[in-house]
């Protein structure tokens, strides 16, 4: 049986802690009022606002009008057009082909009177639209990393059902891990779908979701818009936090009975048990595999509900599932460092650096996949996507293609290094922290937009569940036998050798 | 001197890991053993070094991975920047989502092929190649490990026969 260490137990509750108070700082330094914004903005691009309008006006009376001044004016023009702001790609979409499609404007007086007063509402406009994405910012920074770990737990609930399905003879030594891994999901599901209704029902500023605001399915709202109206079918929060439930619902039933069976096969004078786990793979197999779909439309794609790929579903799948394994991978690593798990080996460790190394492939083919056909063809309504990502998150977007390929790439192709116990670590700590900003670029900039910055509400949404997710963890292990007994495989495993 | 050595032959795959074993600790240097199949194992058994072949084929991928590279550039970039449906041509970075699947395909090239190419050179196969079997067994159910003689002739033959050798033979080597 394994203890959790007095000394984990206190990491733990310091990181929850810690993250808590990062928590509530994000949500006290959000802006509560338009006034708040409108003082960041003119404290910080006064600047730059204030040549702007002086260039426009020494334009307009010079009847000098450059180039890039004129683009300018053209972008101002056409980003006033747009009925909502909420959504950042379709601002952008606009802002990048108006400036391709700017007609040259014959009356240059009347146009640059026009500008100078758009400017103002324009300034209004643009404060509004800063202050919804701040006031996104703490609860998305909370999203990511809250569906971050209980995804993490999915993956490695997946991966469990794959052992049992596939009768793998080299992993039940480690069902116990997989098993602690996984009872994060129940903790983990229940904040996530509380943050889920309370992005619904729009507690505390939350608008993660633009379409979940009744005004833009409203005709008769200048908010209005006729695409998301359009989908409403599908876009609904009632239909949304319902399929919500169901899927994680199954999820935490699917968990409850893996563990349920496998705790009594280790008592079991048959293989009954084992049996029930085997069907209920197979079954969670084929439903995990639908839901998972459906899952990263709602919950991450529609942040974007403008947008629409057809492998995200997949490339979400990839995403996790490595960070999954990684999290396997590391935490027995951790417990075979404290004197548990004899007779996992080193060719177990080396079996799951294999899978971080190929799934860290398989993650980037998808990536790749996705993000060359929406370059190559460079259809103005899907390239938003990239086109924000590009402009506003360069380092995140392009570090993680380093952190999640080149770096597993380069240091797992080794096969003496996949028994290395610091290079699975280190590698494993790179693509965790390397998944976590996938995440992050999933969800950031349709909700935070330009404003992001991994700052105290990010860190302590991250550290607050890392540490509830190493509590429940670490709780779960103490809980059975650290190795199962009466597996059928269990002792092809112990002697298990690559 | 002349080049005798002695062929023991073996029928089954776990004697041949025991005789093996036997004839390191007994300081016997085994020439060569013919198998019909891989048998798990024997090289380590034997103590032979491991294959660089998989290090080989890191290299021949970077090769790949720079013809590509170059080809591309030069072509594309360098010689004659079309625009050819508004790609960026201006330098290689703007467009290199396009040659990416050339550059992945061309790194796996390289790396397959050149490889394949050192283990024939290495293992010297090639077609028409002489045929090295010893005893045309081997290649169906036999195993069958070559020890040089370099002492007494009757005391190796005992010794491999209790190895649980089917047959035990000293043949002249040329």
């Amino acid at each position: 049986m394994y203890t959790f260490s007095s000394k984990l137990k206190t990491f733990s509750f310091v990181l929850m802690i810690l993250g808590a108070i990062g928590i509530g700082v994000g949500f006290w330094q959000a802006p509560k009022t338009i006034e708040d914004v409108e003082k960041i903005l003119a404290d910080s691009h006064h600047g730059h606002e204030a040549a702007h309008v002086e260039k426009v006006a020494h334009d307009a009376e010079a009847h000098a009008v450059t180039e890039p001044a004129h683009s300018e004016v053209a972008v101002v023009d056409s980003t006033k057009a747009i009925v909502t702001d909420s959504v950042h790609a379709t601002h952008e979409a606009v802002d990048s082909t108006a400036v391709a499609v700017a007609p040259v404007a014959d009356n240059h007086d009347t146009h640059k009177k026009e500008t100078v007063a758009h400017e103002a509402d324009h300034d209004k406009e643009h404060a509004e639209h800063v202050f919804h994405q701040l006031q996104n910012k703490p609860w998305a920074a909370l999203y990511v990393a809250c569906i971050f770990f209980m995804l993490i737990s999915v993956g490695v609930l997946a991966f469990y059902a794959i052992q049992y399905a596939a009768q793998a003879g080299w992993s039940p030594i480690l069902f116990r891990v997989m098993e602690g891994i996984t009872s994060y999901l129940l903790p983990g599901s229940i904040i996530f779908f509380i943050l889920l209704v309370a992005a619904g029902m729009h507690w505390g500023h939350n608008h993660l979701f633009v379409w979940m605001d009744a005004d833009v399915i409203n005709p008769e709202s200048v908010k209005f818009d006729k695409l998301i109206f359009l989908k409403k079918g599908w876009l609904s929060v009632g239909r949304f936090l319902a399929t919500a439930a169901i899927i994680l619902v199954v999820w935490n039933w699917v968990r409850f009975k893996f563990r349920q069976n496998s705790i009594a096969q280790d008592t079991a004078t048959d293989n009954a048990p084992y049996k029930k786990n085997f069907k209920l793979a197979a079954f969670f197999l084929v439903f995990f595999i639908v839901s998972e779909s459906i899952m990263s439309w709602d919950w991450i794609m529609s942040v974007d509900p403008h947008w629409y790929s057809t492998l995200f579903g997949w490339y979400v799948f990839a995403s996790f599932f490595v960070s999954g394994i990684t999290v396997i991978a590391m935490i027995t690593l951790y417990l075979k460092s404290k004197g548990y798990l004899e007779h996992v080996n080193t060719s177990h460790i080396h079996d799951l650096a294999k899978f971080m190394f190929g799934i860290s492939i398989f993650w980037t083919y998808l990536w790749f996949s996705q993000f060359m056909l929406i370059w190559y063809s460079n259809i103005p309504e899907e390239v938003t996507y990239f086109v924000t990502r590009i402009e506003h998150y360069k380092l995140p977007f392009f570090g993680m293609l380093a952190l999640n390929f080149i770096f597993p790439l380069l240091i797992l192709i080794n096969t003496d290094f996949k028994r290395l116990t610091w290079i699975v670590v280190m590698a494993g700590v790179v693509i965790l922290f390397g998944h976590y900003i996938d995440f992050f670029n999933m969800i950031m900039p349709a909700t935070v937009g330009d404003q992001w910055f991994i700052g105290i509400p990010e860190i302590g949404s991250l550290a607050f569940f890392l540490g509830l997710f190493i509590f429940v963890v670490f709780s779960a292990l103490t809980k059975a036998p650290i190795e199962p007994k009466g597996n059928p495989f269990i002792e092809e495993s112990k002697h298990f050798h690559y | 001197m002349s080049n005798k050595v002695i062929h023991a032959i073996y029928n089954d795959d776990d004697v041949l890991m025991d005789a093996v074993k036997q004839t390191r600790a007994a300081h016997h240097h085994i020439e060569e053993i013919y198998t019909p199949f891989p048998v798990h194992g024997l090289d380590k058994a034997m103590g032979l070094a491991p294959t660089r072949i998989a290090i080989c084929a890191f290299l021949y991928g970077l090769v790949g991975l720079s013809v590509a590279t170059w080809m591309m550039n030069f072509i594309m970039i360098q010689d004659w920047p079309q625009d050819i449906g508004g790609k960026p041509s201006f330098n290689y970075i703007d467009n290199m989502p396009a040659f990416v699947p050339i550059m992945f395909e061309l790194t796996v090239f390289f790396a397959a092929h050149l490889m394949v190419i050192t283990f024939y050179m290495r293992s010297k196969l090639w077609p028409f190649k002489q045929a090295e079997n010893p005893d045309v067994r081997t290649t169906d159910d036999h195993f069958l490990m070559e020890v040089g003689i370099h002492g007494n002739e009757e005391e190796l033959i005992s010794f491999f026969t209790n190895t649980g050798a089917v047959e035990v033979k000293v043949v002249d080597k040329h």
